[in-house]
């Protein structure tokens, strides 16, 4: 925390801050991932900018109080612009031993700690696998802890609620957010609200009880001064607009149905369920109004077949996975490479490999989105870089998808999926249209023959005089007629990889951010250009000049980028996997470069780039 | 770019369903008479032609969709049905046919023929059953018999044969239907039961291949056997076979067993009720097996259930009548704020 000035207010001291990071820690059922959304959805509201990091077990109810069951959200807010949910933490809370044991790690030296010791009892320490008591131990003399027994503080706040003694205490979360409004002096209405809307029909008793933990927990801060101070985080300075909250996910989804309203095709998903993809399948579902079909099938190929079937007939088609799913689509991938139609492929990426790491973030699906496939099988790959960036990445992929005639992979990954930010509203009507016309003419219709793109006609079934034949076997050119000929095999197989190379054609000219004098450049893809980016601000800000090339397009690559890194002394490639963006650039280029990587399920911290990027940079001297 | 209009259904004869390609199965293949069936019967559909999508897998039979004028998708192997899931849900206009094999549907792509066929999906699911796998050369398929010996099983097959009809019924499809390679008309008669159902609608057809299993049928469907070992079902009509000498009839709980009779009108001799919803019967009949029994051809089971599409297309005709399909709401959410 940034101390900026001194004001006071009510009875204890305001301290403006320019940027905190709190993180809820408790049990898979404590509600820590709702207490995060509404600190975070009140802090956009309030004009912060801030970025979310939900952090949770892949057991949905792992045994309660174990270190396995323990579910955390992250978010950081700001009056100034981030890219990141924040590598140390200003405010942890725990309300239990397991969830202070996993998370203190990364508090921050003299940061607060606020603690319900009614997670903290015998029983609570033999499941957390602890011989004594942190509390009572001294190993917390770095921090300022506040331990309070906040499941007992809320019983007695929400008894005139008359929900029972067990429902009653599962109000400890709304109490928390309580307290933390009042630490950061904002106001709960919006929560309150919230509250409202989302029990007071359903459950009126259960509405009062966590609107009156809410108030409690605020105002027993208010009266018990059990903090010294309380803070402040002014408006962020983000351009003006209208904004929401939006995560990856939701954005994806968003992101289709827009491709798809823009296109006037029916959009149709074949998918199965997947951690951390499924949030796309259910925002698709929940959306039929907009003509969605989905199609929950039996399994993930039948998923990316279905899609296949539905793009023959017409409809911009997605299939949406994790890599596990990948694996098991690449055949029906390839079916759509040689069918050639149009189809977007999500992979929302997470700790591989066979079932790894479901629930945690990774970026190593990226030379199988590549290359994961039999035979000179081209697909364009495009990588969305942030929550909000996954609706113009899911725009684009089906636009290039639908105009090449072609499978996109779009990737996305656990962090981004589930990360959130704000983002500001799109105007419907100024969005791209995507004019892509079925063929209806038989006088000229050839099933492959190429337009300008490189792109065959769409010939959907039902249109009289078009009856013709697709499928795996190698196509003759033109005719589309079966043909086993080598010299029609060059052929067909050039034009595929030609008919990809050509997007690169309509891509922007790559940007440079950072230093402009930097003979250091990194170059990252995907989620991690938060990190990398706030890494490059803070290494030139100390002097340290880097430059940034963020990848968008990985197939093809944008035509400038090879002259562009020769330019430079040092490449640096920072992934979260073993170095497969780097084999593939220094494949493409023959330029040497060197790797920062990483493979623990989390994202990069900023802090960890710059004293690697520093690291590196020494060695080379 | 010049739209053209929709086919005249009345005027399409045999012929306009014959593609350009050479057809390329073995001779004596019973493949060809299957296809000469299905161009026979699809111009008496009254569905004009362009709406007539034919889908397959990885096969022999598979290669069908090249020698039919139509719209046609020969797929990958095993994915036939969920690619036709695909096609019909997308679009319900189109009239979905899967050709595909023993090794096709039930092997491979096992799980997904099971699946359509649970969902009652609208496609009419062709599976040519020579019980061999004929475009490999010759390995055992999930319907070959117990001791067969092929190329992977020298010593003889030990894996006991699936039983299609008894799979389809067990995963709950509303048509289920056996018929032979070697007997148009009935051929065509199926077809066109099949065509007419509303729903997936499966159809074993015994063939025969000449090259790796040759004669795997023809103890009970060569036109000389055809008599005394197979029985045709036949709705409301009793299951007699060798000229009306022999009946099925129950024989215990849940069994069948077969008996002499003097008359058809024997009250023994079960009668056929292919819409009888339990479908028990049709079960009990889906487990004869020659010789001990013999097989019947003919509808196994033909009940009404509203299909796949009508479901999804009721669901997105309530979410639109309930909501409008604005973008901008979309895009903006139910919490927004202004900087």
């Amino acid at each position: 925390m940034n101390d900026t000035s001194t004001t006071s207010a009510h009875s204890s001291q305001v301290v403006d801050l320019e940027r905190v990071v709190i993180r809820f820690a408790g049990d898979s059922g404590d509600g820590m991932q709702l207490t995060g959304t509404q600190f975070t959805d009140a802090a956009a509201f309030l004009g912060n900018d801030v970025a979310t990091f939900p952090d949770y077990p892949a057991e949905i109810r792992a045994p309660a109080g174990t270190t396995a069951g323990v579910s955390a959200f992250q978010m950081q807010f700001a009056s100034v612009d981030i890219k990141t949910p924040g590598d140390e933490v200003d405010v942890l809370v725990a309300m239990n031993v397991a969830a202070l044991k996993v998370n203190l790690p990364d508090l921050k030296k003299g940061g607060i700690l606020l603690v319900d010791i009614d997670g903290f009892g015998p029983k609570d320490l033999e499941k957390a696998g602890s011989t004594v008591n942190p509390l009572e131990d001294g190993s917390l003399a770095d921090y300022r802890v506040i331990s309070l027994d906040i499941t007992a503080l809320t019983t007695q706040a929400v008894a005139e609620a008359e929900v029972g003694a067990k429902a009653a205490g599962r109000c400890k979360n709304f109490y928390t957010l309580g307290m933390m409004y009042w630490l950061y002096d904002r106001p709960y209405d919006i929560t309150l609200d919230w509250i409202q809307k989302k029990f007071a029909a359903k459950n009126p008793a259960v509405a009062k009880a966590n609107a009156l933990a809410l108030v409690a927990g605020h105002n027993y801060c208010d009266t018990a001064e059990i903090f010294a101070n309380h803070f402040r985080v002014e408006k962020a300075s983000t351009p003006a607009g209208t904004y929401r909250r939006i995560s990856g996910n939701e954005a994806t989804a968003m992101g289709l149905i827009a491709a798809g309203v823009q296109s006037g095709r029916q959009l149709f998903l074949g998918s199965y369920p997947i951690t951390p993809a499924s949030d796309i399948l259910h925002e698709l579902a929940a959306n039929k109004h907009f003509g969605v079909r989905t199609f929950q099938a039996e399994d993930e190929i039948a998923g990316i077949a279905s899609a296949i079937g539905a793009a023959y007939t017409g409809a911009l088609a997605i299939t949406t996975t994790s890599g596990p799913g990948m694996c098991l689509k690449s055949e029906g991938l390839n079916l759509a490479v040689m069918a050639e139609l149009p189809l977007v492929i999500i992979d929302v990426q997470r700790g591989g490999p066979s079932t790894g790491l479901p629930t945690k973030t990774e970026q190593s699906d990226l030379l199988q989105a590549l290359y994961g496939r039999n035979g000179d099988s081209p697909v364009p790959v495009i990588a969305a870089s942030g929550p909000g960036d996954c609706f113009w990445t899911a725009l684009e992929a089906a636009k290039i998808a639908l105009q090449s005639m072609t499978p996109v992979i779009m990737l996305s990954d656990g962090y981004i999926a589930n990360g959130a930010e704000p983002w500001r509203i799109p105007v419907a009507s100024d969005l791209p249209t995507i004019s892509v016309k079925n063929h209806l003419d038989p006088e000229t219709f050839k099933p492959y023959l190429r337009d300008e793109r490189g792109a065959r006609p769409w010939a959907v079934p039902g249109t009289p005089g078009l009856e013709h034949r697709i499928g795996g076997i190698e196509k003759q050119s033109v005719t589309g007629n079966i043909s086993y000929d080598s010299e029609n095999h060059q052929k067909m197989t050039l034009e595929r990889h030609a008919k990809v190379a050509k997007i690169a054609d309509e891509l922007p000219p790559t940007k440079i951010e950072g230093s402009t004098e930097a003979d250091v450049v990194l170059v990252s893809w995907g989620g991690t250009y938060g990190a990398v980016s706030s890494a490059v601000d803070v290494l030139n800000a100390s002097g340290t000049k880097v430059a940034h090339i963020h990848l968008r397009w990985i197939n093809p690559l944008p035509k400038d980028l090879g002259a562009l890194l020769a330019k430079f002394k040092t490449i640096l490639v920072p992934e979260l996997n073993m170095g497969q963006l780097r084999l593939y650039l220094s494949g493409k280029y023959g330029l040497p470069m060197q790797g920062l990587n990483k493979v623990k399920g989390k994202p990069f911290k900023v802090s960890e780039l710059v004293e690697e990027v520093q690291a590196h940079l020494q060695e080379a001297k | 770019m010049i739209a053209t209009n929709p086919t005249d259904p009345t005027t399409l004869t045999r012929k306009d369903f014959q593609s350009d390609q050479m057809v390329k199965w073995c001779p004596g293949c019973g493949d060809y008479a299957i296809l000469a069936a299905l161009q026979t019967v699809f111009p008496k559909l009254g569905i004009p032609k362009e709406k007539l999508t034919v889908i397959s897998g990885i096969g022999c039979s598979s290669r069908f969709p090249y020698y039919m004028d139509t719209f046609g998708f020969h797929t990958i192997h095993g994915r036939a049905c969920a690619v036709a899931t695909g096609v019909k849900a997308a679009n319900p206009d189109l009239s979905v046919w899967v050709i595909t094999g023993d090794g096709d549907a039930l092997s491979i792509g096992g799980n997904h023929t099971m699946h359509a066929m649970r969902r009652n999906v609208d496609l009419k699911i062709l599976m040519f059953n020579n019980q061999i796998y004929g475009l490999t050369k010759g390995q055992f398929s999930p319907t070959s018999k117990m001791g067969l010996k092929t190329k992977s099983s020298p010593m003889g097959n030990i894996d006991e044969p699936a039983h299609p009809i008894a799979l389809a019924l067990g995963a709950g499809a509303t048509f289920v239907a056996r018929t032979v390679d070697n007997d148009a008309k009935h051929l065509m008669a199926t077809f066109e039961a099949a065509a007419r159902h509303k729903g997936t609608a499966f159809v074993e057809i015994l063939q025969n291949c000449v090259i790796f299993n040759d004669g795997a049928h023809e103890s009970y469907y060569s036109p000389g056997a055809r008599k005394e070992n197979l029985v045709y079902l036949e709705d409301g009509k009793p299951l007699i076979y060798a000229e009306g000498k022999k009946g099925i009839i129950a024989n215990g709980f849940g069994k069948l067993g077969t008996a002499d009779i003097d008359s058809p009108e024997d009250p023994r001799i079960l009668k056929h009720d292919a819409s009888e919803p339990s479908g028990t019967l049709a079960y009990a009949l889906s487990r004869m097996v020659h010789p001990d029994f013999p097989v019947p051809v003919g509808i196994f089971r033909n009940v009404e259930q509203t299909p796949y599409h009508e479901l999804m297309d009721a669901q997105i005709a309530q979410a639109r009548e309930t909501r409008k399909a604005d973008l901008q709401k979309l895009l903006s959410g139910s919490v927004t704020w202004k900087v």
